[in-house]
This record gives C-alpha cells, structure tokens and sequence, in this order.
C-alpha cells in the first residue's frame, strides 16, 4: 500500500499514545478502528434512537398524511374531472343527437310537402290537359263533320258543274242543240 | 494528520453526557443524525407546505419519494405490508440523507458507524419478528418451512432457513456500513495521493493528475452508491417484512 507521509506520521503518534496508554486525552488516536470502538455504542444508539424516532413520528403524523392527502386530492380532482367532461361529452353526443333527429324530421315533412304539392300540382295539370283535349276533341269533330258536310254539298254540285261543262263544250264545237237529257246521262255515267 | 483516511471516522464529544456509567454524549456523530432528521424532515415539510396540485419541484421530490417507496413496499409485501409504510420511508430517507450529507467534504458520515447500521437492521429485523409472532402467533415459525418439501430434507432446509434468517441483520448492516466506510477511505486515499504527490515538485504535479481525475470519478461513483445503498436497504427492509406479513407462502 502506499503509505502517505501524513498517514506515516499519524502511525508515529499512535505508537506515542500506546506508549503512554493510561493517558485518557488520545481522543485524536484511538487504539482502535473508530467504527469499532465501543466507547461511543451507548452514545451513537441513544441518538439515533431519539433522532430517527423523532423523525419517524414526524414522517408519520405530518409528512405521509399530507403526501397522501396531496396525492390523494389530485387523484380525485382528476377523477372529477374526467368525469366532468364524460358528462359534458354525453350531454353534447344527445344534442347532437337531438339535433339530427329533428333534421331528419324536418328533411321528411319538407318532403312531403314537396311530394304533396307536386301530385296537387300534377293532378291539376292532368286535369286542366284533360279538359283541353275534350274541348280539342270537340272542335275537332266539328270541323271534321263540317268537313264531311262541304264535301257531300261539293259532290252534290259537281254532276250539275260537270253536265254545263259538257254542254257547254258539245255546243261550241257540234254547234248543234244537243239534247240536254243524254249529256247528263254520260256525265252520269262516266262518273260511276 | 489531515492525510489520516480513518481520521473522518473519529468521534468527538461536543457535550460531554454521562449516566450511569455510560456515555451517552452528544458527540459529532449525534450533531449528524440531527442534521439529518432536520434536513430530511425540513425538506419534506418546507416542500409539502402549500398542497398544491399542480406541483412545484420540491413537492415533486417528495411525491416521487413517496410512490417510489410505496411501489418499493406493495410489490414486495403487497397491500398487508401498507402498515409498515411509515417505517419504510422513514429508514429510506434517513440512510438517504445520512449517505448524501456524508459525501460533503469535511462532513460525518453518520452511517459509516457499524452501530447505527446495526441498530437500524436490528430494528427491521426486531420489527419483522415482533409483528410476525403478533400477527401469525407460532404460525411464524412456518418461514422456516417453506411448503413442498419432501419430509426427510425437513430438517436440514429448516436449519438452512434459521442460518439465512439470523444472517439478515448481519448483512443487512455490514452492507450499508462497509459500502460507506470503503467508499469514505478510497476517497481520502486518493485524495492523499494528490496531495502528496504535488508536493514533490512538476513531475510530482503531472502525476497527481492521475489520482486526481479518479478521486472525481469515485466522487460521482460514491454519489450513486449513497443512493443505490438507501434503496437496497430498503428493498430488503421491504422483503423481510413481507416474511411478517406472508410467512408461510411467497
């Protein structure tokens, strides 16, 4: 081991102190190993005791109580708190709800009125088509039987237009009296 | 004298006490256990003062302290071992401090005493085996019968058992004592090398950095070693009771 010069000195001394053993002032060399050296047991346990007993009551009625309640406290407010905004998120997840589900009413009527109006409005509108037809309808079998009656009228005259025509025409080229009774009978027959 | 590794070890009557025949004094080594309760206590009651819950450094020291022994406690004694919390948290912040307040220069290291160690594990071992015989009655005795074992080895797991438990004081407190004094004399030691060495001139300076540069590497070492050995003490604090508490199944 390295000895130090001090430590070689202090082992000079302590050859001294056994030299003069019964000498009670070696306080500064023991012959012994401090921690070894018993002078001092009955002291060091007496404080100890009172220290560390002092201490341990003061752990226990003031420090670990009020450890505890602090941590105890924080741990409820969180709780609370967490609790607070479940409730929060609940009351605010039904309004949403609510809300949706007064949409979605409000979306169905909104519909059947829609629907409401438009088969109003379509029913009105076959109907006003109807009547215009019938009218339509009307007039035109009108025309149609005013048609029929011109016509027939029409045909009426033409066998008299077509035997003036044909005596007209047998008169200037023949020249001669034409009997007027044997003209309408061809007119007659070749219109069939 | 001042390069003396033992001499941080000396106790010194401040007030000179004696009763009936013994000496009881208030010496260097009371002064520290003093400071320790004074600083330990003080801290905790300075930092816990205002409750906050949002807490402030100090009150976070002291919360962490708090959960950690009693992490420490319930996994090792689980919820039955709570009624020794006090007692756990007061011998882990005790050593603690003691440990710390040693590693200042110049300062007692009230733990480096084999006498305050073994009264201390005296006191965990006296604690597990008062509530022990208190709580289970002879139904203690069941630690040194652990359940399973075919009956002819019976007697020699018993004898085996007793040996471990008695030996539990013994390295409960030479742990704590001898980790403190061995890392209190290797400091002084090197540290004596440096001194002794630059007092031999340039070469002797140039070699002391050596030393030197291992004296700031123990100190750092030596502050994870006050810390490591509070929580040791305390984990097998916490063991041992849980023996009190749990004595026939692990």
């Amino acid at each position: 081991m390295f000895i130090t010069p001090g430590y070689a000195q202090e082992a000079e001394t302590h050859l001294d102190a056994t030299h003069a053993e019964t000498n009670a002032a070696h306080e500064g060399a023991p012959a012994v190993f401090p921690p070894f050296d018993s002078t001092f047991y009955p002291s060091q346990i007496l404080w100890l005791v009172i220290t560390f007993g002092l201490f341990y009551l003061f752990m226990k009625r003031v420090i670990m109580p009020r450890l505890g309640g602090i941590i105890e406290d924080r741990e409820r407010r969180i709780a609370s708190d967490l609790e607070t905004a479940n409730r929060m998120r609940a009351e605010s997840d039904a309004a949403v709800a609510a809300y949706e589900r007064d949409l979605a009413e409000a979306r169905a009527k909104a519909n059947a009125i829609g629907q409401e109006a438009r088969d109003a409005a379509k029913a009105s509108a076959e109907a006003e088509r109807k009547r215009v037809e019938a009218g339509l309808d009307a007039r035109l079998s009108e025309a149609q039987s005013r048609i029929d009656q011109l016509k027939a009228s029409a045909m009426g005259e033409v066998g008299s237009i077509a035997t003036e025509t044909a005596d007209a025409i047998l008169r200037r080229l023949s020249a001669r009296d034409i009997d007027r009774a044997a003209v309408e009978a061809a007119v007659a027959t070749s219109r069939g | 004298m001042a390069n003396d590794p033992i001499h941080q070890f000396h106790i010194n009557r401040i007030v000179p006490i004696e009763i009936g025949g013994l000496d009881f004094s208030f010496t260097n080594s009371a002064a520290f256990m003093v400071a320790t309760a004074a600083l330990a206590g003080g801290f905790l009651y300075l930092a816990t003062a205002k409750r906050a819950v949002v807490p402030s450094r100090s009150q976070s020291v002291a919360e962490m302290a708090y959960d950690f022994i009693r992490n420490m406690l319930t996994d090792a004694a689980g919820k039955g071992g709570m009624r020794f919390f006090p007692l756990v948290f007061s011998l882990f912040l005790f050593v603690l401090t003691a440990n710390l307040i040693g590693m200042f220069p110049y300062f007692f290291t009230v733990t480096s005493q084999l006498i305050v160690t073994v009264a201390l594990a005296l006191l965990v071992i006296g604690t597990v085996v008062v509530y022990g015989f208190m709580a289970h009655g002879l139904g203690f005795l069941k630690l040194f019968v652990p359940s399973g074992v075919p009956g002819l080895l019976v007697p020699l797991i018993v004898l085996i058992e007793v040996i471990s438990f008695l030996s539990r004081p013994i390295s409960l407190s030479i742990r704590l004592f001898a980790n403190m004094l061995a890392g209190h004399i290797t400091l002084k030691v090197f540290a004596g090398f440096v001194t002794s060495m630059s007092a031999l001139g340039a070469v002797g300076v140039a070699g002391a950095l050596l030393p030197l540069l291992m004296v700031v590497a123990i100190t750092a070492l030596e502050f994870l070693v006050a810390f490591l050995q509070a929580y040791v003490f305390a984990v097998l604090t916490c063991m041992y009771l849980n023996d009190a508490v749990h004595p026939g199944g692990h």
